[in-house]
Order: C-alpha cells, then structure tokens, then sequence
C-alpha cells in the first residue's frame, strides 16, 4: 500500500510495451490478440491509475515523486548544476488526469476493436493508439516542464499519425487525410514553440524545471498534505532503490513534514476557512505572499528550506512581489516581467494544443482521422492538455492576477472567444463529427476561461466531465458513421448488383442520415444522454461542471467586479445556449422523422463491441457530475459529500484555498438550465418533423437574417480561407523568392558564376596573357612540351586526367605521411637500439 | 598501451591509412567483391579503436590525453625558432567527434555497398582508397593541436572529397566539384596567412603546452600586460583602445580563421557550395558530408577562435550568433521551397548549423556543449536522411518529390525509419535532436553576449524544421504510391541497408533519453573554454 506509487512508471511502460510488440510483432498476430493487447495494456494502466487513487485518498492527498527504473538521470550539465531527471509526480491533479486518461482511453480502445475490425492496418492502429496512451501519461504525471514537453509532443506525434492514419486512400480523400494531419503538427508545432520558449525563460529564472521538489507542499494550506516516505517510514528503502538520486546528489536531505493525527477532520476545518478568505474579498488580494510563513513552519527540518532547492511554483511563491530583478546575462528583467512573459508564452502553447483562437483551425480537419481517434485524443484526452498545463502551473496565473496583470483577462479573452466562436460555427455545420469537433474547441474555450477567471477547479471539473460525454458523442457518431456506411453497402448489394452507380455518398453527412431513432435504439438513447450532458440539462454531468464555471464566473464579475469575469459570464451563457441549439439540431436530424436516404433507411445497430463503451460512458455521464455537487444545493448536498473533487484536488492546487468553491446558487443554476432547455424547445421548433428545406437546405437558410447567419457559419466564418490567404500564401511565396530568386539566382548564379568565377576568370587572363604569355611563356615552352607529351601518355592510358590527379596526390599523400611518421621510425630506432 | 610508444590517438587516426594500402595492393579486377569488404572491416577496427579511446579516456580530466608530441621540424624564423610537431590527443570535444567520424564511416561503407554507380563508373577500388584517405584526414582535423598539421589535414579532407563528388556524382559533377574546392579553398588560404602570423608571434605552433613546451593557448589566457597578446606586441603594438571589431591585429587573425571555418559550416552567407555539392556528391560522399565534414567548421571555431582569440570573440560574438539565426531560419524557409529531396536535406543543414553556430557564441557551458552535442546529432540524423534520400534513388532513380508518393504503403519499415529519423531532425523530444537544439536555445537565453531576441528567432526554426521536413515525408512516403517498380523485391530493404540503419536508430534514442553520457564526456573540457568568458 505505501509503496504503490513506486507502481507509476509502469502506466508508461506496459502500453508502450503494448505499442511494441504492436508495431513489431503486430502483422504476425492475429487480428484479436493485438486488440487484446492494446486493450490490456490500457485497462492496466487505468487499475494503476486507481491503486494510486486509493494511495492519495488513502494518505489524505499526499504527493509523491517517483524517478522510474532504467532511466538514470537525463539532461545533466554538471558545471552549471543543470539537472533535468525523468521524475515523475503522483498527486491528486496528475491521478486525476490518469484516470480520465486511462479510465477513458480503455472504453474507446474496447470500442476500437469493433470500429477497427477488419482494416488492414489493425495492428498499427493498436499500436498507435497505445503509444499516445504512453506518451499522453509522461504528460500528465510529469514533475517537471520538460518531461511534460516529451509528452506534449509525443501526443502530437500520435495525432499525426492517427489523424492521417488513412492516407493511402484513394486519390483526394488520402491526401486530404495527409494534410490534416501536417497541419495538425504544424499548428501544433507554433504552440509548442511557445512552450519552449517558456521553459527558457523558466530555466534562467528558477534554476530548475521541477514543478516541486520532492519534499515539497504544494499546498500549504491544506494542513493534511504529507510527503509519503516519511509518512510511511520508507526512506530507507527508498534510497535502497536510489530512486531519489537527485536529492542525493544535492546532498540535502528529504525533510519530513508533519503527518498530522486528526488530519481530515482538521482538513475540513480549513476548507471552510479558506473559503471565507475566498469570500472577503480584498483581504486575501492585499497580502502578495500569504503562505511564505507557512511552509517554514510545516517542515520539521529546514535544511533544505533554501528558495533556491524548491520548485518551480514553490520559488514563485516566495519570490513573488518582492521587487526582484531577474538577470538573464544578455538582459534582466523584473521577477513579475518575466513570470507575465512565461505564461503569455505558455498561453500559446495551450491554444496549440487545446485548440483555441488563433490557433484551432486544425481540430476541425483532424477529424479526418478514425472516430476512435476522435474521441481519445481530439476531445478526452489529448486536446485538455492545455487546461491542465495551465491548472498545473495556476501559482503563476494566480499570482499575476493578484499582482494586477491583464493575464486573467487575456485568457479569458481567448476561452471565452474560443467558446462563442467555434459554438456559432458549430450551427451550421453538415458533417456529424464537425459540429463535435467545434463543440470540443467550444468546450475547451469554456475551460480556459475558467482557467482565466480564476476557476481551477471549475475547468478540472469541466475538463473530467467533458471527457466522458464528448467521448460518448464522439463513438455515438462514430456508431452512426459505421451504421449509415454499412446501410449504404447493402443498398448497393441489393439494388443495384453492380456499380454503375458511383456517385459520392458522405455516410458523414446528416444530410444522408434522419430517423435512425428506430434503426439504431441504444445508439440513440446513449446519444440523447451525452447531448442532455454537453448541453448542460439537470441531472447530467455537464449541468455541474458548466454551471460551476458560470457560478464562478459570476460571482467573479458581478461581486468581485473583474472584467475577465463579467465577459467570462456573459460570453459564456450565450455559448451555452449555442450548445444546447447545435446538439439538438444535430439529434433531430441524425435520429428524428423520416430517413432521408435508402443507406439511413438500411442502417443496422452497432455491434456489442461498439455498444458496451457507449453504455458504460452514458451511465458516467449521468453520474459523474456529482464529484463536485456544491454545497448548499438542495437535496443533493445530503446525499453527496459537497465539493468532493475540490477537496481532491486542493492539494494540488495552491490558489485553491482562494474560493472558488461557492455554495449552490440557485439562480444562476436556473438562468443556465432555463436557457439550455429554451435552446433545446427552439432547435426542436425549427427542426423537428420538418427535415430539411427544399435543395437539401437547412431549415435556418429559409428566412432572411438566419440564412446569412447560417451560411457564415457554414463557412466557418471563412476563418481557414483567411489564414490562407494571410499567412500560408506569403509564406509560401516568400519560400520561393527565398529559394528560386535569393538563394539560386543571386547567391548561386549571379555571385558565385559572375562576381567570383568571372573575376578569378579575369585575374587569371591577366596574369596569363601580357605577363605570362610575354615573358614567362618563352622559357617554359620547353617545359610545356614536356607536359603536353605526359598528358598524351596519361590519356592514352584511357583514365586521362583524373588518374593523373590520383597518382600525384598519391606521390604528395605518402611523401606527407613519410615525412611525419619519420619521428616515430626515429624513436622506434632509438627504443629499439 | 605504451608498448611502442604509439599513442592510441596515434594509432586510431593510422588504421585507416592501413586499410588503404591494403586496398592499394588489391587487384581492382581480380579482387572486386573484397574491397568494400576491406574497407568496410577497416572502419570497423578504426570505430572499435576509437571505443577503446573512449573507455580509456578520463572525463574527469582537464587536459589532453592520449597525447602523443614529437617534434617533426623547426622552422627559424629571424630570431626565433618555431616548432612544428606531430602533437595528438583528445579532450572531451574531440573525442565526441572522433566517435562520430569513427560511426558515421562503417554506416556511410554500407551505404555503398549496393551502390549503382559502379556499374556505370567504376574504379571501386579508387572510390574506397578515397574514403579511407578521408576517414584518416578527418580524424586528423579533430585530434591534431599544431596548427601547420591540423592545415594539412584540414586540406587533405578536401582532395577525396573533391574527387568523390567529381568522378562518382551526379550530371554536374565536375561543376559541383570544383565549386566546393575553390570555395573551401579560398577560405582556408586566410587561415594559413592568420596560422603563419600566430606561429610566429608565439615561437610555437602547438596549441597546448606539452613537454615544457608552453602552447599557444596558454600564452594567450596567463597574457597579463597591457591589451591583448596578439595586440600588445604585434606590429601595430600599442596595445591600447582596441575596438576590437576591424581595427585590431586579434580581430583579424580571428577572421582569417573564422571566414575559413564558416565557409566549411557553411554559416550563411557562405552556403552556396553546399547544395551543389550534396546534390552532386555520391550516397556516402553525402552522408559524409553532412555527417563529418561539416562539423570540422564548427569544430574548428570552437577550438582556434574561442581559445587563441577570446576577446575578438566577445567582440564577433552577436554579429556571428546573428549570421547563425538567419541561417537557421533562411536555411528551413530554402528549404520549405525546394522540390528536390536531396537539396531539401542539404538545405536544412544549413538551418541545423545555425543553431550549433548559435549556441558557440552564446559562450556559456549550455551552449558551447549543446552545440557540441548537436554536431553529433546533426551528423546521425542528416547522415541518416541522405542515406533514405540514397535509397530512394537506387530505387526510382529520381530526387524529385514529384516522383515519389506512397512509399510507405510499400516499404512499411523503411517508412517508419524514415518517420523516426525525420523526428529526430525536427528534434522531437525524446530523440537526440532535441536535446542539442534545447540546451543551444537554453544557453543563448541566459548569454552574456545574446539576448532574447536571438532565442525568440532561433526558436521559431524548430516550427519550420517540422514544416519542410513534414513536406518531404508527406510527399514521399504518404499518399498513393505513383510509381510502381517493375521489380517488387526493390521494396524489401536489404541486410546492408538494415544494418546501416540500426547502429543510427539506437544512436537517436540512446542520445534522446540518456544524454548524460555524453554531456559527462564534454563537461570540463567545454568548462575550460567557458571559464574565459565568465562575466
């Protein structure tokens, strides 16, 4: 029990074990066996993922920090004390996303071997879809920037490769693949400039990458955090297993801080404490550095109580607002500066990565890969990267906010932006996994504004409920794809025989689709429950999570008075009823009336493979919203321990202790419930037992204001049109003036053939000419003779000059080697004699 | 080891010349089919010998070791009498690029083995005394500490090189050929004018102390008086107001070496021998190339122009550092345009050079060994890159992108190396590219002679690195396969190719998840060099 987060490397190792044998041996298996390998080494990873659950509950949210086997040390420059290790950290936020991760991955990689069954490229699927599990858990249990980078990047390799998994269809469809996914690690790729750019700026600005040392509290404030070897008494055996190599090498020793006796009962005690401070407003704005007092006093042995041996956030806890200068050698730069730069740059990261404005336009096309695909990376798991890296590093955002800087805004901006813009596209969308798709950059505009208003543990919540309906959504539609595509084959079987007829059939389009209530009833009921769930309708998940943003967001602009609060709420709501109207329109015209074409009329329910994960995520969709009921919510807060996940999470978070954690409000709970079932009765009015208007439009284009409206959303507001025509266009012609113009024309051609052959050219006439010619020419014509003849000899010898060449360098290479091995024949001599 | 009284410098940099007179006295004819075997088992003994190098050396020591010093002339000059010797031995920085030379060789061997070219030219035993002849003289660039025999070796690399790239290349051969020797010419002839000065203001050529012998490093760091060495007493010698950007003696010796150094990088604006070469040159004159020859610029700066000119180095350092980040960047954007596959690949050594560029004159410990290790890992994955480009072309016969398409759909593991080595190019992390590009960028940030100008700019490379080189997989490997060979056991790799691919694909991820091995063997020794420039 105490040593199970020794366990942690292994949710890396056994699916990249999985990825292995895969890739290497897969093409020798039987189909079967590489789904079952796939599919155990994610349920593997996912029952770690809840032993070490029961280690942080267990322990009352301790955090540990693991070094993994193997893997000794990684990027030491001795001299400079630059130490990066692969060190990696169990605490409540990093088991959180595990779960999600694994928890979520497992369902789609059981749903996979359905969806999958029979391509030929099974077996790499499989081993794809593991090596994103492997590198999507480096990510989230990484201890420092780095290792977290290793992972980020690695999931935008496996999207890469999943996105255009099918690349070798036929002509248009296969390239277009290709391209989706070049763009997607392209897009990707100036996010993750942004990231490193942060990392450096971290680097010279800590000392280190480390989120926290080992030893080190996160959150000081929740009294009941310890560090788990000296709670257990394992530091012996943990040395044993030199595990902690890196503290040795500091030759400081793991403090120990104190486990306390009545911890939990304390623990609440605190919560309430907190947040009060939460409530009185100014209070806790005032004091810059709270909690710089309080981690002396909980370490029992201070040794190592050195700002330089903390962390990352441990560092700017203390260093925060104290007027220091941070000197980079070539420049310097204000503590505050550069903590606003770091995270400016990290925001770009996170709008690669979670796909926010300006840089989203890639999830869209991403969906070019397999549904499966879809589900795990561009809406569970890999797109959420960037609110958990901003989750992760909330000292920084919290910090700034407190020290006046606009970032809270800034990313409010962005989250908010993100959400209202890609929900107003998503309205007038046709292909089934595209509305998904903009929702998904919606959702996660939600959660980066409610990283922006301060709100961790709203997005967290978000984040974890989002990624069961938006997967549910995503292998319901993936369900509907398969269905509608098989439907589409028998059709063809039966009443055509042979092919004459080859017009294009989308199986994505929900033109295509309708009524498919009937045709597929378990497809359609799970369906409904992730739709109620993303458009935020009491009971289900996502009326929790959205309406923990809302509440915040709320109190934050209407009581706290802050900007960033006030859009966050205002923006937000409006984005919410966007919601709930684009999945209504998208279940109308998918499962209601009539089929509106023979493939939706012939198509067959999934199979069991496909339905179990459907069923399984409905049920969590119906449930997992009550992690997190907030106190004071009537009825429920009896039935649920109240802010269950908030408590969870707070030994994580150190801004936690701030509030955010409001009691029930009834009347923003109404508000947002009022205005989603509206939505709902308004898509229904528009939609229901209409099907589409005349030349297959939609309802919306038969009115005046909304046929504008809805055409710009079917254009996507010509968002990719302007990239191209702003950035990708010059880009490209810049290249070509670069290459064709500057690089060969002038530099190759003109410089080299005109000004520096042609003037060697004109030397050398010169010399040749009155000087050579006139004076020397005389007296070598023997000479040359002599040479004429020579050469005739050499070229009769049919090599001509180049052998000549050979023989004389030959003669010049020996005379050189001679010539220097002569002090060596000459101390041999004298040894010898 | 002290048997003979050959060091084991001496000995790993005279294996290959043994392999070459063992070629030498082989039958062109009679023997064909045991020359690349000769060859081959050469670079073997020589990379083994250069292991045992490797174990035998001490990281933990500042000075030079396996040192072998004989004196071979004295030349007098007026009044003084200057040695020149026969002085060997590695420090932590050449021994990495011993390794390199030693790895890159077998690999580059292999790559010829299924070689076309023969067929059509022949003289393969001509071709293999060539590459011998260039694996000792690059060996002797990296291990020599005079300075008249580090010239010599430094234009004997250029002889097999130009004679690869003129008898066995491509249509513009002699073009391509005579344009890299000229141009590498030009440059190393300033040199040869700034080494003559140094000797003869020094009374030496040695470049480190040995036997009693003070070098002319040490010289120029124990220097007290007033100005610099080369300032105080040289002929304009007042010492004083040196403004050490072109009105200096120390200035100028710096750039005699430096222009020599950057040509041979190539540091832009100096490139434009490179496409034209890379494109011209043979399989394994490529990957050579690209993998060795290339690293003895950058190589060169970091052992003559930071140790015998530190203060012009502090003077020059932003302007270079800055030539480095328009290299990096106009190299990738170049390299975005180009349709060729080869000239892609040559093009982006440009880029890949930038940033070793960069992080030299960042002139911190971060820098100075992410540079060095990036030359490691430039010449693995760059030689690793014209090694697929050379199998594409056995095979279609073409370098235009156009050509291909969908290889991967036929040759799946080739794909998958090709995916993995283009990764490491772009320098995924995880992969031993990133691990030099991080630790440059890391170090030109907290430079005391850049800014964060140069990080930000540099940085953005590592966008368009995935931006070119996801263009040339895309379009090679990805999409419909568009031209079918006639003959289908073209699509299986065979057992030379495979192995030439193994001993790179382990280099990439040893150096991508445990560096430290190899940062331990340069950590004093780039310390020594950093210590000049602590502020």
């Amino acid at each position: 029990m105490e040593n199970l987060p020794l366990l942690v490397p292994l949710v890396i190792f056994v699916p990249a074990l999985g990825a292995i044998i895969n890739f290497f041996f897969g093409a020798r298996l039987e189909e079967k066996w590489s789904g079952y390998i796939g599919c155990f080494a994610s349920i593997f990873a996912f029952i770690i993922s809840l032993l070490l659950l029961t280690w942080v509950t267990g322990t009352n949210g301790a955090a540990a920090v693991v070094n993994p086997p193997f893997l000794d040390g990684w990027l030491r420059i001795e001299s400079i004390d630059l130490e990066i290790t692969w060190q990696m950290r169990v605490d409540s936020l990093s088991v959180t996303m595990m779960l999600v991760v694994t928890g979520v991955g497992s369902l789609i990689h059981l749903y996979a071997r359905g969806y999958m069954h029979g391509d030929k490229w099974y077996p790499r699927f499989f081993a794809y879809l593991n090596m994103f599990l492997a590198f999507m858990l480096t990510l989230v249990t990484a201890n420092n920037f780095l290792m977290l980078f290793v992972g980020w990047e690695g999931v935008g390799l496996c999207s890469f490769l999943l996105i255009g998994f099918w690349w070798d269809k036929k002509a248009p469809e296969g390239w277009k693949n290709s391209n989706a996914a070049r763009k997607a690690f392209i897009v990707n790729r100036i996010g993750d400039f942004g990231l490193l750019m942060a990392m450096f700026l971290i680097f010279w600005t800590f000392g280190t990458l480390d989120f926290y040392k080992a030893g080190e509290l996160p959150n000081t404030e929740a009294k009941y955090l310890v560090h788990w070897r000296e709670h257990n008494g394992l530091l012996e055996h943990h040395e044993e297993a030199d595990t902690e190599a890196a503290d040795d090498g500091h030759g400081a020793k793991v403090e120990c801080v104190p486990a306390d006796a009545h911890a939990d009962d304390e623990a609440h005690a605190d919560d309430s404490h907190a947040e009060d401070d939460g409530h009185g407003e100014a209070a806790a704005h005032a004091a810059p550095n709270p909690l710089a007092g309080d981690i002396r006093a909980l370490y029992c042995d201070n040794h190592r109580f050195d700002t330089d041996l903390l962390g990352v956030f441990g560092q700017t806890t203390e260093r925060f607002g104290m007027g220091e200068v941070v000197d980079f050698g070539g420049f310097e730069m204000a503590f505050e500066d550069v903590i606003f730069l770091i995270a400016l740059f990290m925001l770009l990261g996170v709008t690669g990565k979670s796909a926010q404005i300006p840089l989203f336009v890639w999830l869209p096309d991403a969906m070019a890969g397999p549904t499966p695909v879809s589900a795990l990376i561009h809406a569970a798991t890999m797109v959420t990267a960037g609110v958990y890296l901003m989750v992760r590093s909330n000292v920084f955002l919290w910090e700034l906010n407190h020290a006046g800087y606009v970032l809270g805004l800034i990313i409010t901006l962005v989250g908010a932006g993100t959400a209202i813009v890609a929900g107003y596209i998503a309205l007038g969308q046709w292909d089934i996994k595209r509305v998904l798709a903009y929702s998904t950059i919606s959702q996660l505009g939600f959660m980066v504004a409610a990283v922006g208003i301060g709100a961790y543990v709203a997005a967290m919540f978000h984040l974890v409920t989002h990624a069961f309906f938006k997967a549910l959504l995503f292998l319901g539609s993936g369900s509907v794809i398969h269905g509608v595509e098989h439907g589409h084959h028998h059709v063809h079987e039966h009443s055509h025989g042979d092919d004459h007829h080859h017009e294009e059939f989308d199986p994505q389009d929900m033109r295509n689709m309708g009524g498919l209530r009937k045709r597929m009833p378990i497809t359609y009921i799970t369906y409904l429950i992730g739709t109620l769930g993303l458009a935020g309708i009491f009971p289900f998940a996502g009326f929790w999570s959205k309406d923990e943003i809302l509440a915040d967001a709320w109190y934050e602009g209407l009581v706290a008075n802050t900007a960033s609060g006030f859009i966050a709420f205002a923006v937000l709501l409006a984005a919410a009823a966007f919601t709930a109207f684009y999945m209504w329109r998208q279940v109308v015209l998918v499962f209601f009336d009539k089929p509106r074409s023979e493939a939706a009329e012939q198509a067959p329910e999934s199979n069991g493979a496909m339905l179990l994960p459907l069923i399984i995520l409905a049920i969590f969709t119906c449930i997992i919203g009550f992690i997190n009921v907030p106190k004071a919510t009537p009825i429920f807060d009896g039935i649920y321990h109240p802010y269950e996940f908030k408590h969870f999470l707070e030994h994580s978070l150190v801004s936690i202790s701030r509030g955010h954690a409001l009691d029930f409000n009834l009347l923003i709970a109404g508000i947002a419930l009022a205005l989603g079932i509206a939505s709902i009765m308004v898509a229904h009015r528009v939609y229901k037992g209409k099907g589409l208007a005349s030349d297959n439009r939609d309802q919306l284009e038969t009115q005046a204001p909304a046929r504008g409206l809805f055409k710009l959303a079917n254009a996507r507001l010509y968002w990719d049109e302007a990239y191209t025509a702003v950035i990708e266009a010059p880009f490209n012609r810049l290249a070509s003036f670069l290459a064709d113009r500057i690089d060969w024309d002038f530099l190759h051609d003109y410089f080299h053939d005109r000004i520096i052959k042609r003037g060697f050219d004109s030397i050398a006439e010169l010399l040749s000419k009155p000087i050579d010619l006139g004076i020397v020419d005389g007296t070598v014509n023997g000479v040359g003779i002599f040479v004429q003849r020579a050469a005739d000899w050499m070229r009769r010898s049919q090599t001509g000059y180049v052998r000549l060449y050979a023989v004389v360098l030959f003669i010049g290479v020996v005379v050189v080697i001679l010539l220097m091995l002569t002090p060596f024949i000459q101390t041999l001599l004298q040894s010898g004699s | 080891m002290d048997v003979t009284g050959l060091s084991l410098t001496t000995i790993t940099l005279f294996l290959p010349i043994i392999g070459l007179a063992i070629l030498l006295f082989m039958n062109g004819e009679t023997h064909k089919g045991s020359l690349k075997w000769v060859a081959f088992a050469t670079s073997i003994v020589t990379f083994v010998a250069s292991v045992l190098m490797w174990i035998n050396f001490d990281p933990s020591s500042a000075d030079l070791q396996m040192v072998q010093r004989n004196t071979w002339a004295e030349v007098t000059l007026g009044e003084s009498v200057i040695n020149v010797s026969y002085f060997v031995g590695v420090d932590g920085i050449s021994m990495l690029l011993v390794l390199l030379t030693t790895f890159i060789m077998p690999i580059a061997i292999l790559g010829s083995f299924g070689s076309h070219i023969f067929e059509e030219r022949g003289r393969e035993k001509l071709y293999y005394i060539f590459l011998m002849l260039l694996e000792w003289s690059m060996i002797g660039v990296f291990v020599v500490h005079d300075l008249i025999i580090f010239y010599v070796f430094w234009e004997v690399t250029l002889v097999p090189m130009y004679f690869l790239i003129g008898i066995w290349g491509s249509e513009d051969r002699i073009y391509a050929a005579v344009k890299f020797f000229l141009y590498t010419m030009a440059g190393s002839i300033l040199m040869l004018i700034a080494i003559l000065y140094v000797g003869n203001r020094s009374g030496t050529f040695s470049t480190y102390s040995a036997g009693g012998d003070i070098g002319v490093i040490e010289r120029v760091q124990t220097f007290d008086g007033d100005g610099t060495y080369w300032d105080a007493l040289g002929p304009e010698g007042d010492g004083e107001d040196a403004g050490f950007l072109l009105n200096s003696v120390e200035s100028f010796l710096f750039l005699g070496f430096l222009v020599a150094f950057a040509i041979k990088v190539p540091i832009f604006p100096f490139h434009s021998w490179l496409p034209d070469a890379h494109v011209q040159a043979p399989t394994a004159g490529s990957v050579i190339l690209a993998g060795v020859l290339l690293k003895m610029g950058t190589y060169g700066i970091v052992r003559f122009n930071l140790n015998l000119f530190p203060e012009a180095t502090v003077a020059w350092a932003p302007t270079i550092a800055f030539l480095g980040v328009v290299g990096i960047i106009y190299g990738a954007w170049v390299s975005y345009a180009q349709d060729n596959v080869k000239k892609l690949v040559a093009y982006s050594s440009v880029s890949h050079l930038g940033f070793v560029v960069v992080g030299i004159f960042a002139l911190n410990a971060q820098g100075l060994q992410g540079a060095t290790l990036q030359m490691v890992n430039h010449g693995i994955s760059t030689g690793g890159l014209f090694l697929i480009v050379g199998m594409l072309y056995e095979r279609w016969h073409t370098k235009e992108m156009t050509g291909y398409g969908g290889v991967w759909k036929v040759m799946p593991l080739f794909g998958a190396i090709s995916l993995v080595i283009s990764l490491s190019s772009m320098g995924l992390p995880g992969l031993n590219g990133f691990i030099g590009e991080f630790t440059i960028l890391l170090g030109s940030l907290g430079s005391d002679y850049l800014g964060f100008a140069f990080t930000l700019f540099a940085t953005l490379g590592v966008i368009l690195a995935a931006v070119y080189l996801l263009k040339m997989f895309q379009h090679v490997f990805m999409g419909e396969l568009k031209n079918p060979l006639s003959n289908e056991e073209g699509y299986t790799l065979t057992w030379y190719e495979k192995a030439a691919y193994i001993p790179i694909i382990i280099m990439i991820f040893w150096m991508g998840l445990q560096p430290i091995v190899f940062f331990n063997l340069l950590d004093v020794s780039v310390d020594n060099i950093v210590a000049m420039f602590v502020r």
